[in-house]
Order: structure tokens, then C-alpha cells, then sequence
């Protein structure tokens, strides 16, 4: 099937075979490989992108369906060589450790920023809670979260 | 002790340091094996097993080959008449590559499928017709040394049941003395269960072998790549200097990526015949089904002691259920790991602990997820029943440990089993946490909720362990001496790299060791390149695992710094004119004594060792070295944890309010990777004590084999942990550091249970296995035992 989609700016025509999921289109058919798999069960959320304005499992998603539609994947998150606040933000803060996860969770940090400026905690980690990290144990992708809220607000 | 490093002293390159390695992370520009694409690269899959336990009729692969996309299929015949269907464990076992005779785990490798996508390879799969005979499984090791156990592993001749091993540590004589005679005795059963350490990156392989030049070139998720090289060699009889391991960036390992999996093998194996790059990786399922597992030990444990409080021994004794094959990777002296340091933080006189090893049909492991070698196991056993202690006592547990506890003035000291703890000052730790605590509120706030009828638990956990494996007199793996070497090039305008034989996965190394580097040559981080995860440019050295990074490979990388400081020396005095004893480093330079204005950095004195200047005799030109380090002991890091948790009588459900850790790792090189690692480890105690389990039917069907079923801790369970630190050097180690990498997976669990089985006291709940889940904590209320196979609830 015939899919056209734009990934972060770019748009992309590629004829694929109706199964393939959005996540496997990225990789291995565009190389984007800063979106992960980690799960057969839409549980981890490595492959976190954006589909249009909201955040997704790309791994639960056609790539058929995207025909049409904006993703945005870490690749795009920089603007040029500056880095989002969110990018700095998990540097800063030591919000990763091995990095398997970071991509995923930090496109749902950018989407929980736009649509909420000044999160608290406890909504940083509602935000985040359908994805899994295994190394940071979350605080300090929190604190990340949190530093580039207040770097945003001019703090 | 003297010498940069230590604490109290100069700071220099040390300190909280953000990262090199995230500038590529955080642009999602890291490169993991999943995201290696080779030109012509195949892609490989797995058939695996849906029975535990069967004899193979038949594999009959043609349809599969007959698939337009497929390009060769792999089975145990085939595997078989090249020597390769069986292969060396890191236990001196063998374990199936692909099964010939029988399958002995569900999950287990049975054929390999090479195709052109990975759609087509997993379509394949159905293509392959397996015949199987049923056989009875053998699933609960209570059962494995019945007389009418089935038998795992018929395929070892004259083998006619299903032990492994047997083992003892300790004084039994001693140890029985003490408890004949002891006032108070107290005794539990209790299950670490089966767990996964479940990194978010599964394993995987590139293999690329080149028919004309003769080499192998492996891509893959492993933790050792030295090792894996030594073993390649060995297992396939390619030569060694032909094969180059690359470890790229890897998403979490936690022991899990130390042995060699039947996948790597296959992908390579079909590598060589289709003379093509073949790519494997496993799906999350095969993860959680078939690589290495942890834990899985059935304790009982007793503690005796005086009628006040005073611990006079422990002893245990111990069922290890290892699975279908003996596959768990630690120094070979050792069959249960480390954990006859099961003595924990505690002066006593006296122990003794025997452990069984038994084969189950079950996926072999065991020794993985940050566990030092079993001392996760040790330390939930005797942390446990110093609570159990204190209940029997009535005494507080926080009273009770800080009486029993090491004091400073005893160390080195060594243990009844024999371990030698290098240093600690175990009160003044304890008593931080518990002030950290509010230790004294805590209780009374525990008081007024019960009498409101609220159940909140506080629960506390001490904890010692040895890591940096280690002597090679008493430690080995596969016959490798557990030494690391470290190789340091210092370039002409003073600029360093350095290749260390561990690597990264996750835990800052490119961050840490030029930290390490930097402050013993007066440069800064940025001034060095840390070179891993590549045989063909870093030199030997057994790997990441056990927290043996900076204990090991990083004293290694402090000597070779040392070497280079020491020949600079030289160097200078000859550029200044004066003898070497007229210098002293200073301040990252080497400065004339009393006129330390005149001197020279590590910069300049590398380019006038490039230079034409001429040496004194017996000095080699640039200022290159290496070295290699064994170490003579282990390090003994320590912490004290308190956990509170509240408690929902009616649903089970346990809510982690906080978490106190205060750890003692000797000198924190990057304060601020330590407490990462910390954070983590707490996640991990929280995810075991409370819901992560891998738990079987009674026909041997793995009922966690996904993250659906298998649950891991997510932002929301994890509370925002409140650490401390205390910092009581290694005598041993050159900069006085030891290992932090699992220390809190280790000690945590113990201090989550405690925590619970506090908060249900009221219910005289006196122990309860993990995982807490909330249908067992809601039978413990209900006085029923508890079910490991409940972890879904
Ligand atoms: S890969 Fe795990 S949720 Fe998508
Ligand atoms: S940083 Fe490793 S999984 Fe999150």
C-alpha cells in the first residue's frame, strides 16, 4: 500500500506491506532509529513518537495509518543544533542512564509542556506512567521534566 | 591513605558532571544493535518450544525453506553435524544451541529462520512442523530430588538425578554449638522468587562473518565482549585475533547480558553459511522466557541469639532451582555465588549455610539483575530474620541492628564464612538514615495510625557487599582470571584516550573513567576519550557486571594514569634541567619544589616527550602505558535503608510513601551517577518486593512472559527517593572507591518486605514471600500463604 506521511518536516512516500507498524516504518524503512522497540504489548513505550499533535506507541500503530499525518520523532525534537528545553533538560538532570528510553519520554515531556506549562510531580509522573524506564527509576526524569518547565517560564 | 581521590582531599576532576554520552542520546543518535543495518544484512528468528518438557520426534523445515523470502533454516541436526548444537555454559555446564533430543523449558531454541525481512523470518516460523512426545515436567524444585522426579538431564551420561551441585560455607560444628546453646532462636522459610532483570533493550546480534578474509565481526548486546570473543573462539574453532566483538550502545544489561545466548550462536552459525550479515533480536517475550533469569531460591533461615538482643549466628540452608541447564555466570569457585556473606552487617560468631542446586525444566540463569552475585539473596535472608528477631525479642528494629552492628575499630574484618570486609563505619551510616528518618516520629506516627486503624509499615534494611570480582587466585570465569587492563594514549598536544576493557550500559563510563583520568594528570574530563565495547581496540579484561567497573577496570585506569605521571616526571626534570626528585605533582603539575611557579603540565611535558628533546637513559620516548589490574580483595560497600508504606487492608494494596537510603561506596567519583545508580536499584526493590515475578503452571508455562504479566514499576509506584551518603574509603583501591552498581537492588527488597510485614504486625502477620502483590498481601491478611503464581492480580 501506498503511504505518504511527513516526519519532523520531511515528507516521505514509500508503498508498504499493509502490516507494517508505524515504529518498524521509522526505523528500518527511513532510519530514524532514535525511536526504540521494547515490547510486544504496548507496554513500555520506547516507541513513543508523535501522530499529528499527540503522543503515541508507534508499535501500536499502522503504518498505514499515518498516510497523511505529521510524526515527530527525537530526531526532530532539536531545533537545529539548539537542543529543546526538554533535551537540555535530561542532560542537566541525569534523566537517562542507558538512553533506551529517553526518545519515548521525552516527546511525552514535550506534549505534557505544551498542554501544561507548569506540571506538578505528581502530573510529570502521570504523564510519563505508561511508559517503563529500568534505569533512572524516574526521579530524575522528573527533575528533568520539571527543569524545563521552569527554564521555559524564564526561570 | 594519601593520594588524589581521597576523600577530604583535593576534588579535582571529580564531582557531579553531567555526561559525555548523553550529547547522542538525548538526539536519539545513540547506536544500539536493533539499530545496526548492514548492505545484504538477513534478518534471523526463533522457533521456540510451547512445551516444558518433550522429546523431539521430528523438525521438519521445508515449507519454511520453500517461503520466497527465506534463505536458509537452522535446526539441531544441522546445528549438530558442525559440532555446534550444544555449547558451554559459564558453569561448566553445556546448554542446547538448538534442541536435538529433547526440549527442557518452554521457550526453548528450536530452530533458526534467516530471511530477507523480519516479517518474512517470523512467518516462516509457522512454516516449521515440529513433532514432539510429551513428557512430565518437572516444575516445582521441592519436588527435584524425588525419586520419581522426571529427569531433566538425561542428555549427561550416568547422570541419574536432578542435582547440581551441593555446597557448604562456614563452621557447621561452630554454628550448630551456638545454636544448641543460644537463648533465643528463630527460624522462617521464605522464597526469593524468580525474577527478570528485564532490560528495556532486549539481546541481540549482527554477525558478519567475511569468507575471504577470515574474520567475524559481532555486534551485540553483551556486557563481556572479551569473554564472548574467548568463548566464540572456543565454541567454533575460528582463531581469536579473527574475531572482533563490538559492544555498541546498550539499553540496560543488569547481568542479563553477560552469558552467551543460543541466538548469538545461531546468527553467526548462519552468518557463516549464507555468507551474508545476519541481524537477531529477540522480542520481549523470548526475553522474559528465555534468557537469564534470577534469583529462584528456596531459603530456610535461622538466627540465634541472646535473650537481650545479642545475634550469635545464622545459618541456612538453601534449594536453588537453576533451570534446565546450569548456566549462571560467577567466579567458578563459588556454585551459589557470593552468598555465604550471608553473615550481612552483624557481629557474630559463628555460621554455616549449604545450598542445593537443582535442574528444573524451567530457562536456565539465575545469577543476574544486579544481584553481586547472589548477595541480594543473602541479604534478604539475614535482614529478614533480624526482623523476625526483633518481633520475637520485642524489640525495635532499629535497636536491635545498631547493637549487633560492625563497629568501625573491627575492620579489616573478616567474616565467619571468610569474606574480608575491607572497611566500614556501619553505625555512623545507620545512624544518618534514621535521621534522615525522623526514625523516632516515624514510630510514633505508626502508633496513632493504628489506633485509628491505619496500617503503615517501616521497614529497615542494612546490607553489606563484596563486588569488584575479583583475586584471581580464588576468582575465575571459564578459567579467565577476573583482571582488567586499561591502556592510555597520550597524544602530542596532551590530549588522552583511553581504552578500558568494560563498557557502558547505562551506568556514565565515558563519563566517569575520564574523570578518573583527568584528575590524576591534571587535565579535565574533556581532555580524555574513553574507548570500550570494542576487542579489536580496547585490551582484555572480563567485562561489566557485579559492580566491578570502578573497582577493577577503573583502579586499572588510575595505574596506567599513574605510569604516565610517573614517566612525565622524568620528562620534565630533563626539560627543566633538574633531578626528578627536585619535582612534586602539585596541582595537576609537576612544580620545582619550593618555587612551584616553575613547572610543567601534562601538555607540555607530552609534546617535549614527542619532541626531539633528549631523554635521559632508560626513558622511552611519549608518554604511553598501560596496565593491568588484579585486585587483592573485594570491596565492601554498605547502606541503611528505611521504607515507609501504607497499607490498604480491604484491596492489598501497599503504597511506597518514601524511600531513606543512605549508601557508603568509598569515593564517589561522580556523585551524581552514583545516586542514578541508587535510584534504580530502589525501582528494582520496589518492582520485586511488590509485583515483578516470573512464575510457572504446574505444566510449566511461564505465566510472566510479558510485560502484561510480568509487571515493572512505573513513575507512578517509584516515590521520590531521599538519599544520604557517608564516605569511608577502600583501604585497598587507588582512589578509595567501591562499587555502588547494585547496591541498592541488593539491599532495597529486604527493607520493602520488612516495611510491610510491619504495617500488617496488627494481623500477626509474621513473614510474607514476595511479591507483595495486593492478592497476597490480601491472603497474608486473611492468614493464608501466599502464591508467587498471583503476581498477576
Ligand atoms: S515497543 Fe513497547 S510500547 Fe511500543
Ligand atoms: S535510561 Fe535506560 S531505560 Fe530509561
Amino acid at each position: 500500500m501506498k503511504v505518504t506521511l511527513t516526519v519532523n518536516g520531511t515528507e516521505y512516500a514509500r508503498d508498504v506491506e499493509p502490516r507494517l507498524l508505524l515504529i518498524h516504518l521509522l526505523r528500518d524503512e527511513l532510519g530514524l532509529t532514535g525511536s526504540h522497540w521494547g515490547c510486544d504489548t504496548s507496554n513500555c513505550g520506547a516507541c513513543v513518537v508523535w501522530l499529528d499533535d499527540t503522543p503515541v506507541k508507534s508499535c501500536t500503530v499502522l503504518a498505514v495509518m499515518a498516510d497523511g499525518h505529521r510524526v515527530l520523532t527525537v530526531e526532530g525534537l532539536a531545533n537545529g543544533a539548539s537542543l529543546d528545553p526538554v533535551q537540555q533538560g535530561f542532560a542537566h538532570c541525569h534523566g537517562l542512564q542507558c538512553g533506551f528510553c529517553t526518545p519515548g519520554m521525552m516527546l511525552t515531556a514535550r506534549w505534557l509542556l505544551n498542554n501544561n506549562p507548569h506540571p506538578s510531580s505528581y502530573q510529570v509522573r502521570e504523564a510519563i506512567s505508561g511508559q517503563v524506564c529500568r534505569c533512572t527509576g524516574y526521579e530524575n526524569i522528573v527533575k528533568a521534566v520539571l527543569w524545563a518547565a521552569e527554564y521555559e517560564a524564564g526561570g | 591513605m594519601t593520594g588524589p581521590g581521597v576523600a577530604g582531599q583535593e576534588t579535582g576532576a571529580y564531582g557531579a558532571i553531567p555526561r559525555k554520552e548523553d550529547a547522542r542520546f538525548v538526539r536519539g543518535q545513540g547506536t544500539f544493535v536493533d539499530d545496526i543495518s548492514l548492505p545484504g544484512m538477513l534478518h534471523g528468528a526463533i522457533l521456540r518450544s510451547p512445551l516444558a518438557h518433550a522429546r523431539i520426534i521430528s523438525v521438519d523445515a521445508s515449507a519454511a525453506l520453500a517461503h520466497p523470502k527465506v534463505e536458509a533454516v537452522l535446526t539441531g541436526a544441522d546445528l549438530a553435524g558442525r559440532g555446534l548444537a550444544w555449547m558451554p555454559t559459564l558453569s561448566a555446564d553445556v546448554q542446547a544451541v538448538l534442541a536435538t533430543d529433547k526440549v527442557r523449558f518452554q521457550g526453548q531454541e528450536v530452530a533458526f529462520v534467516v530471511a530477507q525481512d523480519r516479517y518474512a523470518a517470523r512467518d516462516a516460523l509457522e512454516l516449521i512442523a515440529v513433532e514432539y512426545e510429551p513428557l512430565p515436567p518437572l516444575i516445582d524444585a521441592r519436588t527435584a530430588l524425588a525419586q520419581d522426579a522426571p529427569l531433566v538431564r538425561d542428555d549427561v551420561p550416568g547422570r541419574a538425578d536432578n542435582r547440581v551441585f551441593d555446597w557448604n560455607a562456614g563452621d557447621k560444628t561452630a554454628t550448630d554449638a551456638v545454636f544448641a546453646t543460644a537463648e533465643v532462636r528463630v527460624g522462617c522459610d521464605m522464597v526469593y522468587p524468580r525474577s527478570h532483570p528485564a532490560p528495556l533493550e532486549t539481546c541481540g546480534i549482527v554477525a558478519a562473518s567475511d569468507a575471504v578474509t577470515g574474520r567475524l565481526t559481532v555486534w551485540s548486546t553483551s556486557q563481556a565482549p572479551h569473554a564472548h570473543r574467548t568463548l566464540y573462539s572456543v565454541i567454533t574453532g575460528l582463531p581469536e585475533h579473527k574475531i572482533r566483538i563490538v559492544s555498541p550502545d546498550i539499553g540496560g544489561g543488569f547481568g542479563s547480558k553477560v552469558p552467551v545466548y543460543p541466538g548469538y550462536l545461531c546468527a553467526i552459525v548462519a552468518s557463516m553459511i549464507t555468507g551474508r550479515p545476519v541481524k537477531w533480536v529477540e522480542d520481549r517475550s523470548e526475553n522474559l522466557m528465555s534468557t537469564a533469569f534470577a534469583r529462584d531460591y528456596h531459603m530456610h533461615g535461622e538466627i540465634a541469639a541472646t535473650a537481650d538482643g545479642r545475634i550469635l549466628g545464622v545459618r541456612a540452608r538453601v534449594l536453588a532451582d537453576h533451570g534446565a541447564f546450569n548456566a549462571t555466570a560467577q567466579p567458578a569457585k563459588y556454585p551459589a555465588g557470593f552468598f555465604h556473606i550471608f553473615t550481612g552487617s552483624y557481629d557474630l560468631q559463628a555460621a554455616f549455610c549449604e545450598v542445593t542446586g537443582v535442574y528444573t525444566n524451567k530457562a536456565p540463569g539465575g545469577v543476574a539483575y544486579s544481584c553481586s552475585f547472589r548477595v541480594t539473596e543473602a541479604v534478604y535472608l539475614v535482614e529478614r530474620l533480624v526482623d523476625l528477631l526483633a518481633r520475637e525479642l520485642g524489640m525495635d528494629p532499629a535497636q536491635l541492628r545498631m547493637r549487633n552492628l560492625l563497629r568501625p575499630e573491627q575492620f579489616p574484618y573478616t567474616c565467619p564464612t571468610g569474606w574480608q570486609y575491607d572497611s566500614g563505619d556501619y553505625p555512623r551510616a545507620f545512624a544518618l538514615a534514621l535521621d534522615l528518618a525522623g526514625y523516632q516520629g516515624l514510630r510514633r506516627e505508626q502508633a496513632e495510625r493504628r489506633a485509628r486503624g491505619e496500617y503503615m509499615g517501616i521497614g529497615i534494611s542494612f546490607f553489606t557487599e563484596g563486588v569488584g570480582a575479583g583475586p584471581r587466585a580464588h576468582m575465575d570465569i571459564l578459567g579467565l582470571g577476573m583482571a582488567d587492563g586499561a591502556d592510555l594514549r597520550v597524544h602530542p598536544t596532551g590530549k588522552v584516550v583511553l581504552a578500558i576493557s568494560v563498557q557502558t550500559q547505562g551506568q556514565g563510563h565515558e563519563t566517569t573513567f575520564a574523570q578518573l583520568v583527568a584528575h590524576e594528570l591534571g587535565l579535565t574530563p574533556d581532555d580524555v576519550e574513553v574507548v570500550h565495547g570494542d576487542t579489536d581496540r580496547t585490551p582484555f579484561g572480563l567485562g561489566t557486571y557485579g559492580s566491578r567497573s570502578t573497582p577493577v577496570s577503573g583502579a586499572a585506569a588510575v595505574l596506567a594514569a599513574r605510569k604516565v605521571r610517573d614517566r612525565a616526571r622524568l620528562v620534565a626534570a630533563a626539560t627543566l634541567e633538574l633531578s626528578p626528585d627536585d619535582l612534586e605533582w602539585l596541582d595537576g603539575k609537576w612544580r620545582v619544589r619550593g618555587d612551584p611557579d616553575r613547572g610543567a603540565g601534562i601538555a607540555e611535558i607530552a609534546m617535549a616527550a614527542h619532541s626531539s628533546l633528549e631523554l635521559p637513559d632508560g626513558v622511552e620516548g611519549h608518554l604511553d602505558a598501560s596496565a593491568v589490574y588484579n585486585p587483592p580483595n573485594l570491596t565492601f560497600p554498605f547502606g541503611a535503608y528505611i521504607c515507609v508504606t501504607d497499607v490498604d487492608p480491604a484491596t492489598g494494596e501497599v503504597t511506597v510513601r518514601r524511600f531513606i537510603a543512605v549508601d557508603d561506596c568509598g569515593v564517589r567519583i561522580n556523585p551524581m551517577i552514583v545516586e542514578g545508580q541508587v535510584h534504580r536499584g530502589l525501582a528494582d526493590g520496589i518492582g520485586m518486593a511488590l509485583m515483578q515475578a516470573i512464575a510457572f503452571d504446574e505444566n510449566g508455562n511461564c505465566l510472566g512472559g510479558s510485560f502484561m504479566d510480568y509487571l515493572l514499576p512505573t513513575a507512578l509506584e517509584c516515590p521520590s527517593p531521599e538519599l544520604g551518603a557517608t564516605v569511608t574509603p577502600s583501604p585497598h583501591h587507588p582512589v578509595g572507591a567501591k562499587g555502588i552498581g547494585e547496591s541498592a537492588t541488593v539491599g532495597s527488597p529486604p527493607a520493602v518486605v520488612n516495611s510491610v510485614v510491619d504495617a500488617l504486625a496488627p494481623f500477626g502477620v509474621r513473614h510474607a514471600d514476595m511479591p507483595l502483590t495486593p492478592a497476597n498481601v490480601w491472603r497474608a491478611i486473611q492468614g493464608r500463604p501466599v502464591r508467587p503464581d498471583l503476581a498477576v492480580s
